[in-house]
């Protein structure tokens, strides 16, 4: 399990990191924490001729609060997310999600914007960022721009970046008081993949289930919106008649599929009971 | 040896002192939690593994695995691959077959097991995905695995046979010149069997699976083979639990004398028994270091680990157990069904896992019919072979669970059933029907002693309580007998060149320290630490005194090594009984030296000393300087012998069982499927006790890893027989934070075989834990009629169990 030949480079901007990538196309890899593309070069799943590490860019790292959102650089790192009080303050979804990536010397290493720029649709952050309706920022030659979160993961390890685009941040929307956020996700040993995980967020009004993000992990090619069900409870109170409701439009929401140990049919019904339990927490 | 002759500067740095010298009890230093030797070093990071060996011209070779479960070699050409950066040679099948003959894993007394000769590299055909076809040996590891991409091979996918039951039906055959699939089959039953079924109140049946699973050391395989042209010697480091046993192997496949033949165990970095066997890719290694004259090194790396590295335990067991209605044990049924992969391996054999199921089934109880029958079939899978608790994970789950199912169905509470029906504590010694004989167990007061330890009564009544919360919670009992300290009845008869025996050797140093070098060896397991405590018993001094070497053939007695549980009670009893020999010459150098009759004599705290009064009369170190460099102030006809070598095996009995009793406490979400381990309990008699610690750890450790096979292990094969989870990432091992509690008491029955007592522990608690969990959890399941019996035990077959999804 050696990693195939590849040239290392350590660009100390921007600028010279866009040469690099200009100059090696599609040949040169970003690296940032490298927890799943370390692996990947050691069992030859990735052959890139050169890696660029971009933790020597200034700029794209730390957490500041910016008016009514949050700017998480590219390079921080899982376990200051988790560590990080302006987060909890003013983004809690992402510190109740933070613990259940990995391990805690996977998380010192791994970074938010390589999770995302990595889109396993079975990570955590992506999910989070699509129910909080976050930004990607992401810089190129030309600029930058700030693309939804909502349509930024298109499949399976596939992200609407462009051949030459770098993350440098994300921007979540600050919680305000009727904020309320749950994660859940069921993993067969604490810091695995989720079989399926949800990150669920809403705004509480009266009691009410208003602005309701429902987001699936592990049960599709990326993060998946659970349409359906979230009709069903926006504006409701969440009864039992309502929870049942929406756990029957998962069948039409999510459609699954098998992974080793688990059918199709048994995420589907692990994903309902998470939607209760989600809900549960949500009004609680 | 270090000896440390500054101890006022050196003490407070030294490593070895494990406890202070004042620590001892009557029994010296046995039965003491002595922190053991080498611990320390190998957490500061300075162990030595194979891998960390460095010679001068090494080489690193690499193979070309079969990426098909099934196929023949069309076309092979490794041109384009040697002429790569780095490489030395690149070698097919046959070039190393002209150095290195093939091997049959058969045994005498497994009768008609057969299994086809098989080869270092493999020639015209592969028969599992990952099988060696090639061995690329280049200048670093890395360049031979840029190598790989450039080997240019055409297949012809053959059938593939990956059901057990598909293999047994021989609808294609692997092996045509075998006949059939069939590496070996074993019918057994006891006179009126049949009879007595018939007349039974119940008769309750069950069929158990269980997945194919692996050991996941933490070191991965490795050798380094030292081929010497200029005097025809090969020196081998290796990564191994026999090294005695692969000097043989290594001189009679590859042509070289034994005693050109040295094996060296560096630290191994676990084993599990995954390190005791042949394994091709290894023995290539040793080849090619004859045929280019230098060092060449190999190590499996994690994904060759799950594609190469034994796998065990695929079975699917039938069991039946007849018994009257006030639940007393008629008899037990059974059938078993294993798949080994295309070969038997060799030594020891791939028949002997099942045998052991057909051994051990239905073990801890007192019934006398006994019906067996087993079918071990190849498969287009990797090879399986014996991994820590050979076979007694399955026969004690099967057991436990069809003595559950019946105590369920006659509404009799498990304890109470297993007390009605365990083999009485004074009924030794016993013969099995079997044909296993024990010398003496202690099933009673095992029971006894799990009850009060776990609360059992308190238990049931907060599992009742919950019940009507629904809460449903499991509990779940698994008693056990174990095969341990093996005489030659097991591989030895059969016509292997595997020790039973092992050997010690103790020398007093001039400086009055002792050194001992032991045929078992250290895999991790803490064996050097008691060989420190038993020696330091046995000869009269301070633990710190003592030196252990293990793990060389060109040093050390000639033993068999570390399996079976064999460790303690074998070499340690050959270690206790040098250990006295030294002790009385010391006594005898002493008597000689001061005039005194050594029956007034004693050695103790590192010095000779008047028996009576406990004065001391002579320090050991004046009794080195004495006897190395003054023997000539010693009486005309006085020797001093300051070493001695002794041996010892086991005979009386085929093997020394052991006996144990496991609980599990189980919590069940019912709406996911998952399982929440709460508690683990074990009450283990294992004899002599050691150092507790290390015991206590070993049977955690061992719990675990049985916790693994229940709950998560499984290696999965597609129907083409593709390994699907070959990574960590995949195939899943318990980790700490998932595993709960585990309670340990003892229960001390020492062998009457031998001085030092000690049966066999180290895989106890692997032999158990499958059992009780599934009992557990089946006990969480009963009030909802549903019940597993397929390991591991997925949230999806618990939900399917339970019928929601």
């Amino acid at each position: 399990m050696k990693a195939a030949p590849f040239a290392y480079a350590k660009p100390g901007s921007l600028r010279e990191a866009f040469a690099l990538l200009e100059r090696h196309g599609d040949r040169a890899k970003l690296l940032a924490g490298g927890q799943s593309l370390i692996a990947a070069l050691n069992m030859r799943l990735a052959t890139p001729s050169i890696l660029v590490d971009l933790t020597a860019i200034p700029g794209i790292d730390g957490i500041q609060l910016r008016g009514d959102h949050l700017a998480i650089g590219a390079l921080v790192r899982h376990r200051e997310i988790e560590r990080s009080e302006l987060v909890a303050k003013h983004a809690p979804l992402l510190s109740q999600a933070a613990p259940h990536i990995a391990h805690v010397a996977i998380r010192n290493a791994g970074t938010i914007g390589g999770s995302l720029a990595m889109a396993d649709p079975a990570a955590e952050w992506p999910a989070c960022c699509v129910a909080l309706e976050a930004h990607i920022v992401a810089a190129s030659p030309k600029g930058e721009r700030r693309i939804p979160a909502t349509k930024f993961f298109k499949s399976l390890f596939t992200t609407a970046l462009a051949p030459r685009e770098i993350i440098t941040a994300v921007e979540v929307p600050v919680a305000g008081a009727n904020t309320r956020s749950a994660f859940l996700e069921l993993v067969r040993r604490r810091g695995d993949y989720a079989i399926v995980g949800l990150a669920a967020h809403t705004q509480l009004e009266r009691g009410a289930l208003t602005r309701l993000r429902l987001v699936y992990l592990g049960v599709g090619d990326a993060p998946v919106s659970a349409a359906g069900a979230m009709e069903k409870l926006e504006g409701k109170r969440a009864t039992p008649e309502a929870i049942a409701a929406a756990q029957a439009a998962l069948e039409q929401d999510l459609s699954p599929a098998a992974d080793l140990t688990h059918s199709a049919a048994t995420k589907l019904h692990l994903a309902r009971v998470l939607l209760g339990r989600a809900l549960a927490a949500l009004v609680t | 040896m270090n000896d440390r002759t500054r101890p006022d500067l050196l003490a407070p740095r030294a490593e070895k002192p494990g406890a202070p010298a004042d620590a001892r009890t009557a029994t010296g230093y046995i039965g003491l939690s002595v922190p053991r030797a080498g611990a320390r070093r190998l957490l500061q990071g300075r162990g030595t593994y194979t891998d960390d060996l460095k010679l001068p011209r090494l080489a690193h070779v690499v193979f070309f695995r079969s990426p098909y479960a099934h196929a023949r070699i069309r076309k092979l050409d490794l041109t384009t691959a040697a002429r790569q950066p780095g490489v030395i040679a690149a070698f097919d099948g046959r070039a190393i077959a002209e150095y290195c003959t093939p091997w049959v894993g058969v045994l005498a007394h497994l009768k008609g097991i057969k299994s086809p000769p098989q080869h270092a590299v493999a020639i015209e055909r592969a028969c599992w995905q990952g099988e060696a076809v090639a061995a690329i040996v280049a200048e670093s590891r890395a360049q031979g695995e840029d190598a790989l991409a450039h080997v240019e091979a055409e297949w012809e996918e053959l059938p593939v046979v990956t059901d057990m039951e598909d293999a047994l039906s021989n609808r294609s055959v692997i092996h045509p010149e075998l006949g059939d699939n069939i590496c070996f089959k074993r019918d057994f039953v006891t006179e009126g069997f049949e009879d007595a079924f018939a007349k039974a109140d119940l008769v309750v049946e069950e069929t158990y699976s269980f997945g194919r699973h692996t050991g996941v050391t933490l070191e991965g395989r490795a050798i380094l083979a030292d081929y010497n042209a200029g005097e025809h010697s090969l020196t081998v480091y290796q990564a191994t639990q026999a090294p005695h046993m692969m000097q043989d192997i290594f001189s009679r496949h590859l042509n070289i004398p034994e005693a050109n033949v040295r094996v060296i165990c560096k630290d191994v970095g676990g084993s599990y028994g995954i390190k005791v066997h042949v394994y091709p890719d290894e023995m290539a290694t040793a080849a090619i270091s004859v045929m280019l004259r230098r060092p060449v090194k190999f190590l499996a790396d994690r994904l060759e680990s799950f594609l190469t590295d034994i796998h065990a335990r695929e079975h699917k067991a039938k069991v039946r157990l007849a018994c009257t209605k006030d639940g007393k044990i008629i008899g037990f049924d059974l059938d078993d069904l294993t798949g080994i992969g295309p070969y038997s391996v060799y030594p020891r054999t791939s028949g002997i896992e099942g045998n052991q199921v057909v051994n051990l089934t239905g073990g801890p109880y007192a019934h006398k019919n006994y019906r067996a029958r087993l079918n071990v079939v190849f498969t287009n899978k990797n090879v399986t072979c014996q991994y820590r608790a050979v076979g007694h994970p399955i026969a004690v789950a099967i057991t436990e669970g069809i003595v559950d199912l019946a105590a369920q169905k006659l509404g009799i509470d498990p304890a109470e059933f297993r007390r009605r029906n365990l083999i009485a504590d004074d009924a030794y010694p016993y013969t099995f029907p079997s044909g296993l004989k024990f010398e003496q167990l202690s099933h009673h007061q095992c029971l006894d002693k799990l009850l009060a330890l776990m609360d059992y009564q308190g238990l049931r009544a907060e599992q009742k309580r919950l019940r009507e919360k629904k809460i449903y919670r499991g509990i779940g009992l698994a008693a056990m007998i174990e095969v341990t300290n093996p005489s030659p009845a097991f591989y030895g008869v059969g016509g292997a060149r595997i020790s039973a025996q092992d050997g010690a050797t103790v020398r007093l140093e001039p400086t009055g320290m002792v050194t001992c070098l032991v045929s078992v060896t250290e895999q991790g397991q803490g064996t050097e630490g008691i060989f420190q405590q038993i020696c330091a018993t046995a000869v009269g001094v301070s633990i710190d005194k003592v030196r252990v070497i293990t793990g060389d053939t060109g040093t050390t007695p000639y033993g068999g090594g570390t399996w079976a549980s064999r460790g303690a009670g074998i070499g340690g009893e050959a270690l206790l009984q040098a250990g006295k020999a030294l002790r009385a010459n010391i006594l005898e150098l002493a008597a000689a030296a001061l005039s005194i009759d050594k029956n007034a004599l004693d050695v103790s705290t590192d010095a000779v000393c008047d028996k009576a009064t406990g004065e001391t009369k002579m320090p050991l170190a004046e009794v080195g300087r004495i006897g190395y460099f003054r023997p000539d102030t010693l009486p005309l006809k006085f020797q001093a012998e300051l070493t001695v070598t002794r041996h010892y095996t086991p005979r009386e009995y085929g093997f020394t069982f052991t006996n144990g009793i496991q609980a599990s406490y189980v919590e069940l979400d019912t709406d996911t499927g998952f399982v929440k381990l709460l508690k683990h309990w074990v009450v283990e008699d294992c004899g002599t006790v050691i150092n507790p610690m290390l015991v206590d750890e070993q049977i955690r450790g061992g719990v675990v890893q049985g916790i693994g096979g229940a709950m998560l292990e499984e290696c999965l094969y597609s129907p083409e027989g593709q390994l699907l989870n070959g990574s960590l990432a995949d195939y899943l091992v318990p980790m700490s934070g998932d595993t709960p509690d585990i309670e340990i008491a003892h229960v001390c029955t020492p062998t009457r075989q031998s001085e030092l007592g000690a049966k066999g522990v180290g895989e106890a608690g692997t032999a158990g834990a499958p059992g009780a969990v599934m009992n557990a959890i089946n006990d969480a399941l009963a009030p909802l009629g549903a019940r597993v019996n397929v390991q591991p035990f997925t949230p999806e077959r618990i939900l399917r169990a339970l019928g929601k999804v």
